[in-house]
């Protein structure tokens, strides 16, 4: 059994920022997309936790930083579930492709 | 005599128009306004004289100093001189005239008016800022109006000419901008203000790089060939009074930053373009003159003489002698008169025919005796009739032109002096066809000019006979203001 | 001294009539409109008289020369140090004769006037444009500096233009007025040049100093203009050459005479004041008054001056043969004498017995002013009557018109050179000038006294005799007492002007000028004259098929003629084809197309660079995405590999 290390958290994250990466440019569901940003968010907590606990253990500034992302993350959700129940409302789909006339 | 009475009454003017209630208050107020301000112009005429009478031989009299932001060393200066004052003068001369000639706009009054006066607001500031900055803010302060004025209330092709004059008069701000802040960082003072940087010696190279911007810039707005495009189709689409603003007062902020901006604080820059701003003026009167010839609109007609007319302003700037530049000041003034007549005649005419086209009609001198002699009195100003203004302004230009010996400049004055056989032809072509000749079938019942329409031509001819009748205390006023640039042309 | 307040009243009270005819006359002077401007003329003339009577015999004389008076001036406009144009007056020999000839003639013209435009609907119109013309003209002879003079005499131009357009419905006066107007304004242009020039090297506007500096060779202002030069001929020279085709402008001197008989359109008063006259013989005034500097340092220049008006009145001499239009006979007529004038000048030299020429030409200009509105007010009377202007409609009017047939004759037979009526005086002095000075001016100007009796005389039998009259309706008769008057005053001038001792008031330099007179040089000219009326009278007096036959003879000779020498058609070319097809049309095409067009151009590929771009936000997010990640992949490669 390997002691899991620094690499492995990072070839967790990578892995999961591109996952998320992929998603978003993929689906067309603006729900899922936002999925897909939770996942490229989380991946970077991941990141700054990793970093913290194996380069600088002595310091708090990673962990801080992550539950500030958590917090924007969670208020972003909110707005961002909202916008999508709005499109919804007035195109009756949540298809990102109907929602490029919003740059008028 | 405070210099700030001349922002603040048009500001003052300004909310007046958008506080009152129905249009006729509105008309009220504006008249009130220009009004006013003719008669602080006048005020200012007389405390001028009263000043140099005094022996006051300061540059700039009546200075005034706020500052405005300390750390960019923008100080809110004002001060005028003989040519400033001059200016002043014709710019109340031109917004009472263009407030009179409105008088039948229904369309959306108030803001009409407003945007008339925000204008004269931008130019008056513009006349008497000495400091770059300042002018600079209100020379964009006088070009936005006019956007709307050609966009909303405009005929014709309206929009294109809107966008087309906003953009070229944007774009010569823009290149004003930039000459300026090169001005502002080659200077050793980091300054702004005029007076200062006159007395400084901007470095050769610097001047070589911005004085063509800063004329260029302003020459956009005075229809410097060959970025004149703007002032045919943004005068014939223009409502009477927008055009008679743009042509009478707009036009001249360029010709004066020319001047007071380009070439005093830069003369040596001005000596090494001084060629190709001859050769670009000339073109530009012969040229326009030509263009005029061929016009069948009489809009276009006195908007392409327009542009034959300032090239008499940048000639006379151009050939850098105390008397062409006098002369040049002398040309803005009388043309702003003349041309802000022209057009309100111009208006006065196509409000009874409905038409502009010279082909359309002849013989009004039957029905509308007033107007037509108003028109007469015009064009033959235009074509440089003694006992009118526009003599006195070519005249002296030429005289100031032929001081110098050398060929070049020789010919250059023979050419502008040749324009003005073309100037009779066209005026004469599109006056003769209009007032004489048989009446036009259907203009049986057109009525003459009503109060308004009178007394904005009168007041506006009055002007242009003070000019042409007694030129003496023109000359007086702005000579000692070239002769300032001269002498530091020479040092 | 000369009182300057009431030499200045001259021109002023006639300003004064315009402005206040001009601006009240349609309201409250509607039918008085008349009264008031003749008032102030005859108050001018009185004035003037006064003034002219003053200077020659009392204080315009200083040791036998007549001096240069300037009585009054003010600074009008300073251009620079010495530069300046001064409003004032000048008063010398021919400025004083000036004042005269035109306050009278043009109070005869109001006179007249009031019996010719009555009932006219612009009547109080017509008298302000006259006071106006009579301003400006007056203004113009005593002006005491070169732009002084040049304003006067756009100012005159302005109010023949607004004279001749004075009906201003009928077409063919509109575009005699623009036409007149643009023909002299032409030339004016090489008159400002001119001015431009002289004054450059003189460094004055004032006449005194500048004459006085360019006829004195050893001061600086004559050295310069004499050794600037401009392929091969000097400065000054030019200067005065351009000065002159000003002249030859106004004066109607061949090539820009093409104005003149068009001008014919206007009120025949009119014609008989502004374009017979006076303001034509501006040119020859404006010669006369720079006249030193021509004759001291520029002879090449007057010798110019001299072959223009030896040509012009030839060619116009011939053309008057042709015309049937009376007016423009007379027309024709003015141009041929102005040309006598003008040649007078050019070959006349300064100072002393040499000198005239110069008074021979003042001479002929007082006279012509007579005898030449005369004439002109006959031939107005005529055409009241008749109300035609053409030769064809007319005859047999001598028992019609008996005041006016009278009259008539005289203004014939003094313009002819029969002794002793004015003209011969006048002709006679020109042609011993010209003879003593010039042989080839002198034979042309033989040959033309010969034919000018032979077209007045033309005019003449056509007018009054040939065939039998027939006039229909009822007639008002001659015109009554305002139209006879002036006719009878200008007759008896016509009749014995030439008695006047004209050397002793005017000459070149101011002295006393003995003009003796040789009987037997006179024998040719008058004998020419006589024949030429004979002439006339064999193919004329009575209505016959000689002169068809004549000019059948003739064809190709008289075809140009008529036609004046195909010179109006030259111009329409020059005019029409040249400078409007060739530079008008397209000046106005490349302002269309290639400098706006560049400026929609530029506005045009802004439009289509935004077209482009455009495509990039396209609103679909995950595009968005892609260039994002895509510039951040780039911005890192460039970091890491770049970026050392």
């Amino acid at each position: 059994m390997i002691e899991p290390g620094l690499y492995h958290m990072l070839f967790i994250s990578t892995t999961l920022f591109f996952i998320g990466v992929y998603g978003f440019f993929t689906r067309r569901n603006l729900v899922t997309m936002l999925m897909s940003v939770e996942l490229i968010l989380n991946s970077v907590n991941l990141n700054f936790i990793a970093f913290n606990k194996y380069l600088w253990y002595d310091k708090m500034d990673g962990l801080f930083f992550t539950i500030f992302i958590i917090a924007i993350a969670a208020a972003e959700a909110a707005v961002a579930i909202a916008i999508i129940i709005n499109l919804y409302r007035s195109h009756k789909s949540i298809d990102v492709e109907n929602a490029e006339d919003l740059k008028y | 005599m405070n210099l700030s009475l001349l922002i603040l009454l048009p500001l003052l003017t300004a909310v007046a128009v958008l506080l009152v209630r129905n249009a006729k208050q509105v008309k009220v107020a504006a008249l009130a306004g220009a009004t006013a301000q003719f008669v602080l112009a006048f005020v200012l005429l007389f405390a001028y004289y009263k000043e140099r009478a005094t022996g006051n031989a300061a540059q700039m009299l009546f200075e005034q100093r706020y500052n405005w932001f300390p750390s960019w060393h923008i100080s809110f200066h004002l001060g005028v001189d003989g040519i400033s004052v001059a200016m002043i003068l014709l710019t109340a001369f031109v917004v009472i005239a263009g407030v009179l000639v409105s008088w039948n706009v229904t369309k959306m009054t108030k803001e009409f008016y407003f945007l008339l006066i925000l204008l004269s607001l931008g130019a008056y500031g513009f006349f008497i800022s000495l400091d770059l900055f300042i002018l600079f803010f209100f020379l964009e302060i006088a070009v936005i109006p006019k956007y709307l004025l050609i966009g909303i209330w405009g005929s014709g092709k309206k929009e294109y000419a809107a966008n087309k004059l906003a953009l070229m008069l944007m774009g010569g701000s823009a290149l004003v901008l930039v000459g300026l802040l090169g001005v502002y960082f080659s200077n050793s003072a980091q300054s702004f203000d005029l007076l200062q940087l006159s007395q400084l010696n901007i470095p050769i190279q610097t001047q070589m790089i911005c004085f063509p911007l800063l004329f260029v810039g302003f020459g956009v707005f005075t229809a410097l060939f060959p970025l004149h495009t703007w002032v045919p189709d943004g005068h014939s689409s223009a409502p009477t009074a927008g055009s008679m603003f743009l042509a009478g007062i707009s036009m001249k902020l360029g010709g004066y930053g020319c001047l007071r901006v380009a070439t005093y604080i830069m003369p040596e820059g001005a000596k090494e373009y001084a060629t190709i701003i001859i050769v670009l003026s000339v073109i530009a009167i012969l040229y326009g003159a030509f263009a005029t010839m061929m016009q069948k609109d009489l809009k276009y007609i006195n908007a392409y003489s327009s542009v034959s007319h300032c090239g008499f302003v940048l000639l006379g700037i151009g050939m850098l002698t105390k008397t062409s530049m006098t002369g040049a000041v002398m040309q803005m003034v009388s043309h702003g008169l003349m041309t802000a007549l022209f057009f309100a005649v111009i208006g006065m005419i196509y409000e009874r025919t409905h038409t502009r086209q010279v082909s359309e009609m002849s013989g009004l001198l039957k029905r509308m005796p007033f107007i037509i002699t108003v028109l007469f009195i015009v064009g033959l100003c235009s074509l440089g009739l003694p006992g009118l203004s526009g003599f006195v302004a070519e005249m002296t230009v030429f005289m100031g032109s032929w001081q110098h010996p050398d060929a070049f400049r020789r010919v250059a004055t023979i050419l502008a002096c040749l324009s003005i056989v073309v100037t009779a032809v066209y005026i004469l072509r599109a006056v003769t066809k209009t007032a004489m000749g048989p009446l036009t079938a259907g203009f049986e019942e057109l009525k003459d000019a009503t109060w308004n329409e009178k007394l904005a031509a009168l007041i506006l001819i009055a002007g242009i006979i003070a000019i042409g009748v007694a030129p003496f205390w023109l000359n007086d006023l702005v000579s000692p203001g070239a002769e300032v640039i001269m002498q530091k042309l020479s040092r | 001294m000369p009182n300057a307040t009431y030499i200045a009243l001259i021109p002023l009270l006639p300003l004064a009539g315009f402005l206040m005819l001009g601006i009240f006359g349609r309201k409250y002077f509607k039918n008085t409109s008349g009264i008031i401007g003749t008032t102030l003329l005859l108050v001018s003339t009185v004035l003037a008289l006064y003034t002219a009577y003053g200077y020659f015999f009392e204080y315009g004389k200083v040791d036998g020369i007549y001096q240069k008076l300037v009585p009054l001036k003010y600074t009008w406009l300073q251009f620079s140090e010495g530069v300046s144009i001064d409003m004032g007056i000048i008063l010398d020999p021919i400025s004083a004769m000036m004042l005269v000839v035109v306050t009278f003639i043009s109070l005869m013209v109001h006179i007249y006037s009031l019996g010719y435009m009555k009932g006219d609907e612009r009547f109080p119109v017509y008298y302000a444009f006259l006071g106006l013309f009579t301003f400006s003209m007056l203004g113009l002879v005593v002006s005491s500096n070169i732009f002084q003079i040049y304003i006067f005499w756009e100012l005159v131009g302005v109010s023949s233009f607004l004279l001749i357009g004075y009906y201003y419905d009928k077409p063919s006066a509109v575009a005699a007025c623009k036409k007149a107007f643009i023909v002299t304004r032409f030339a004016d242009v090489g008159f400002l040049i001119g001015i431009l020039i002289l004054s450059f090297h003189s460094g004055t506007l004032d006449f005194n100093t500048l004459i006085a500096t360019l006829t004195s060779p050893e001061t600086a202002g004559y050295k310069s203009a004499a050794a600037a030069s401009f392929i091969g001929v000097s400065a000054l020279t030019w200067g005065l050459a351009l000065v002159f085709i000003g002249g030859a402008g106004k004066s109607a001197m061949f090539p820009l005479h093409i104005w003149l008989p068009d001008a014919m359109e206007g009120p025949t008063p009119v014609s008989a004041l502004i374009h017979a006259a006076t303001m034509v013989v501006a040119g020859v005034f404006l010669v006369a008054r720079l006249f030193p500097v021509f004759a001291i340092s520029s002879p090449n220049a007057l010798s110019l001056v001299g072959y223009v008006g030896a040509i012009s009145a030839l060619i116009a001499a011939l053309i008057a043969c042709t015309q049937t239009d009376i007016k423009r006979v007379l027309a024709y007529s003015t141009m041929s004498q102005i040309g006598y004038m003008m040649f007078a000048l050019g070959v006349s030299k300064y100072g002393g017995e040499d000198g005239l020429g110069f008074t021979a030409s003042m001479f002929h200009l007082f006279t012509h002013a007579m005898f030449k509105a005369l004439l002109f007010l006959g031939a107005g009377a005529v055409i009241h009557y008749i109300h035609s202007n053409e030769m064809k409609d007319m005859g047999g009017l001598r028992k019609y018109l008996p005041i006016t047939h009278i009259t008539f004759l005289i203004a014939c037979l003094a313009i002819a050179g029969v002794p002793p009526f004015a003209g011969f005086f006048s002709k006679e002095e020109i042609l011993l000038a010209a003879y003593e000075h010039n042989p080839t001016i002198y034979w042309i100007a033989l040959i033309t006294s010969g034919l000018t009796a032979f077209y007045m005389f033309r005019l003449y039998f056509n007018i009054f005799w040939n065939k039998e009259a027939h006039v229909h309706g009822e007639h008002k008769g001659e015109g009554g007492f305002a139209m006879m008057m002036p006719l009878v005053l200008l007759a008896v001038g016509a009749a014995v002007a030439g008695f006047i001792p004209f050397g002793h008031f005017v000459s070149s330099d101011g002295k006393r000028l003995e003009t003796a007179f040789h009987l037997q040089f006179s024998i040719a000219p008058v004998a020419l004259g006589l024949a030429g009326i004979f002439i006339a009278m064999w193919m004329y007096k009575t209505e016959n098929n000689k002169p068809d036959k004549f000019a059948a003879s003739l064809s190709g000779l008289y075809k140009a003629t008529y036609h004046k020498f195909y010179i109006d058609e030259i111009y329409t070319f020059i005019t029409k084809k040249i400078i409007f097809n060739l530079i008008g049309r397209p000046a106005a095409w490349i302002d269309k197309n290639i400098v706006d067009g560049l400026v929609n151009a530029t506005g045009n590929g802004t439009k289509d660079i935004s077209e482009i771009i455009k495509g990039f936000q396209s609103g679909k997010v995950q595009q968005y995405a892609i260039y994002f990640l895509v510039s951040v992949i780039g911005l890192a490669l460039l970091f890491i590999y770049w970026w050392k």
